[in-house]
């Protein structure tokens, strides 16, 4: 209970300002396409040179906090996801939006992100020396069955037929092969300088998911002069508080998916939401009701990648091993100061630790409070004729696609992608399989051929990734995913065919 | 009218070109860092440049911009093909790693396509095993290697850089096959599998290992440098233990400039640069984050860039 002694360092004057600005910041930076977490905390590390480290690292983690957060608002009222965490809230949410309850959808993603937010940082404060053995017990074999049961949801997700839903995923696994393979030192389809580096995953979502939307827009606009505009009806946040906690289900497997997938190094917040949203819908006695806007969609979804922040820094805390490339980033902002990560940071510099965890607990609440004035605000965005809006987020677009790597690359990789899914959708196929793909891909192969490479050299393939009890474990969740999906199928079909008969 | 054009633009580069050589800098300049914001060379290039604006160094400040990927080539690429050579694009260099990328090929440039400016860090390669291992030297780790050849598995960050090197060197200097595992996510992936225990050994950097020490994860066994380091005077080189192994591993770290840039824009910059990176501020900073300095001029460079040309040459034959 050593972080209670702590809380008032937290109300310090110029921290608690420090703690507003991250937020408020956070949020905006969150919500602009293209402003990933990493990017945003990146950029205020130069900012903290001139801090106190407990000053600095306060900004940081309210921004890290409020940027997952933030990122729903566009991936709700724009389908343009602002960070890989925000996919899976597009599904439902923008669904949602379009129906004119974007007022509501993002007042449950807040309240949703709160939640477990704090669940998470609770965690992080209560478990750590547990947790941080359990984040290592994942080893490149375990990696690989857990990326392979992420390849498992991808043809459920979010299409009009698991074959096109498998395709657009093939894509995405295609796609992550491109460029320079750090392992075997092979080049792979690199026609042309800026794939050097392979294909950017904040460029592609970008292109994926802005792109067509633009498009659409702009297609629209050239048909009629009326063009249709976004009612937001008004949402009583009441109502919003109600509807969360009757949607205990959702709200507890997305925490819990969220905070498992957030500890485990390497893999990080980037399917923690999709992940969170496949369980859910398989768990709910609604499940026809995913993807037409149905409200626990989104809470799956935004609880999970909230609470994932908090675990998935108990490797960077305790180990020193960064978990995720934002941990990264933070560990670069401890070292300015001269902190070191490990026992170092919780034995000589208590202070420094625990005001930062107890600065991302409130910050999750001040990340709850101003989203929910924002999602008030979300009827004036909606307002904006559909012409003005997708030349703004064709701007923003481009901005956040070359501000990744200072590079025109991601650019016309953002262009072409985009180009291509507005056509692919056209056909029935969907972004979110094709990212997912795209993530998974260099996790799964990255780590099969590690694995085989330390296996080889000892006790051979077979027993390194079919033995050992977590293995067995994760191989199960594999086949039970598998096996869940097709039944449904078959059991739909049946229906479809009763239908038919009689 | 094209004749007016042409003469126009002639005159301006004349006048440009003139007030580049007396008055340089007269704006800000950028530096372009070829791994991403947080890492140990983003985050060094940061310190060490900090002082810029002051009017004893540069007077001018210089602003950091990152272009990651494959391993620095993505960053490396650009600045050999398109950088302006005018003395306001700089980029920090990753000794072995861009000498070995360009031996290796599939690259756009060799140490023929920029010009040293200064060394501002050099970080060794170290042999790290997991706290708990019973391997205690290097005695042990080579005495496990020769009863089970190719069997003895350490990671390190990737392909053709320090750690790399570092692998390669120990296994022709001890003269039995050994199983080195790139890892992807670099230095801090490899360290969490010596951690985790899914590799028996790895090679790090100093920095890094020297917190995982302290932090009691891990045991230092070897330095792959000419000389024990100020960090750890404790731990033997790997000379010292009887394999004849120099500092070609080492990652160092400095700043250069596309080939082309007017000579008396690099007098400037090699006169006022290490006197930049000697800052005392600049300093107790680096020291703070555990990264070892390692100031040389541009002749000192010039000739450590030429030695590791013709030692990596050699190395890397045949691979």
């Amino acid at each position: 209970m050593e972080f209670i002694y702590y809380f008032g360092d937290v109300f310090a004057p110029i921290s608690f300002l420090l703690l507003l600005v991250g937020t408020i910041g956070g949020l905006i930076l969150g919500a602009t396409p293209g402003l990933s977490p990493t990017m945003a905390v990146a950029l205020l590390i130069p900012f903290t040179f001139h801090l106190e480290a407990v000053q600095g690292l306060i900004l940081l983690g309210a921004a890290y906090t409020s940027t997952v957060a933030g990122g729903a608002v566009s991936a709700i009222l724009l389908k343009i996801p602002g960070a890989p965490a925000n996919i899976a809230t597009t599904l439902d949410g923008h669904t949602m939006a379009k129906k004119g309850e974007g007022a509501r959808a993002l007042q449950l993603s807040f309240l949703a992100s709160a939640v477990g937010g704090i669940f998470g940082v609770l965690l992080l404060i209560f478990l750590t020396p547990l947790l941080a053995k359990w984040a290592l017990a994942f080893g490149p074999s375990h990696l690989f069955w857990l990326a392979i049961l992420g390849v498992t949801i991808i043809g459920s997700l979010d299409s009009a037929s698991v074959v096109k839903g498998l395709l657009s995923g093939c894509i995405g696994l295609w796609l992550a092969t491109i460029g320079f393979d750090d392992i075997m030192g092979a080049q792979r389809f690199i026609f042309h300088p800026s794939l050097g580096g392979g294909i950017n995953i904040i460029a592609a979502l970008i292109g994926l998911f802005a792109i067509p939307q633009v498009l659409t827009m702009f297609a629209k606009g050239r048909r009629n002069d009326n063009i249709e505009v976004i009612e937001v009806k008004k949402h009583a946040i009441g109502d919003a508080v109600r509807e969360l906690f009757s949607r205990k289900r959702a709200m507890a497997i997305g925490t819990s998916v969220g905070s498992i997938i957030g500890l485990i190094p390497g893999v990080g917040g980037q399917i923690a939401g999709l992940v969170a949203y496949d369980q859910t819908k398989k768990f709910s006695s609604e499940r026809e009701k995913f993807g037409t806007g149905h409200s626990e969609g989104v809470i799956a979804a935004e609880s999970a990648n909230n609470a994932m922040v908090g675990p998935s820094l108990v490797p960077l805390l305790t180990l020193s091993i960064p978990g995720s490339p934002t941990a990264a980033v933070l560990l670069g902002g401890l070292l300015i100061h001269g902190i070191f990560p490990g026992t170092d940071l919780f034995d000589n510099h208590p202070d420094v630790a625990w005001t930062f965890i107890n600065s991302m607990l409130i910050g999750q609440v001040l990340m709850c409070l101003f989203g929910l004035y924002v999602a008030g605000l979300a009827a004036k965005v909606a307002q904006v004729p559909q012409c003005v809006m997708a030349a703004v987020v064709l701007g923003l677009s481009v901005f956040g696609a070359y501000s990744v790597q200072s590079s025109m690359g991601d650019v016309y990789v953002m262009a072409s992608l985009g180009v291509m899914m507005f056509f692919l959708e056209r056909f029935g196929f969907s972004a979110a399989p094709l990212v997912l793909g795209l993530i998974l891909g260099p996790i799964a192969e990255a780590n099969f051929i590690q694995g085989s490479m330390i296996a080889n050299a000892t006790d051979g393939m077979g027993t390194y990734f079919l033995g050992g009890a977590l293995n067995l474990v994760l191989i199960a969740i594999v086949i039970a995913s598998i096996a869940y999906s097709v039944v449904m199928e078959l059991r739909q079909n049946r229906a479809q065919n009763a239908e038919v008969t009689a | 009218m094209k004749k007016l054009l042409a003469g126009v633009a002639m005159a301006l580069m004349a006048l440009t070109g003139g007030a580049q050589a007396q008055d340089y800098p007269d704006r800000p300049i950028m530096m372009m860092v070829s791994y991403g914001a947080g890492g140990a060379t983003d985050f060094q290039a940061r310190i060490v440049t900090m002082t810029a604006g002051n009017e004893d160094a540069l007077g001018m400040p210089i602003a950091i911009i990152n272009k990651p990927g494959a391993g620095g080539r993505v960053g490396w690429n650009w600045f050999a093909t398109q950088a302006e050579s005018d003395g306001y694009t700089l980029a920090a260099y990753n000794i072995p790693h861009f000498i070995a990328q360009s031996i290796k090929g599939g690259v756009e440039y060799s140490a023929d396509s920029f010009e040293p400016i200064a060394n501002w860090g050099a970080d060794p390669a170290v042999f790290v095993v997991a706290a708990d291992s019973e391997m205690n030297s290097m005695e042990d780790v080579l005495a496990f290697a020769k009863e089970n050849p190719g069997k003895l598995t350490f990671s390190g960050a990737g392909l053709f850089v320090g750690h790399h090197i570092a692998a390669l060197q120990l296994e022709k200097a001890a003269g039995v096959k050994l199983a080195y595992i790139p890892t992807k996510g670099g230095g801090a992936a490899a360290m969490k599998a010596v951690i985790a225990g899914e590799v028996m050994a790895g090679v790090n950097n100093l920095s890094d290992a020297f917190r995982a020490q302290e932090a009691g994860n891990v045991k230092i066994l070897g330095v792959f440098d000419l000389e024990r380091n100020e960090f750890l005077p404790d731990v033997p080189t790997m000379k010292e233990q009887g394999m004849d192994i120099d500092n070609a591993s080492v990652n160092f770290r400095g700043i250069m400039v596309p080939k082309g840039t007017p000579q008396e824009v690099i007098d400037k910059l090699a006169a006022t640069v290490p006197e930049m990176f000697a800052n005392a501020r600049v300093a107790k900073k680096m020291k703070a984050g555990g990264s070892p300095m390692h100031i040389m001029t541009r002749e000192e460079v010039q000739a450590m860039w030429a030695a590791r040309q013709e030692t990596l040459a050699e190395l890397l034959e045949g691979l």
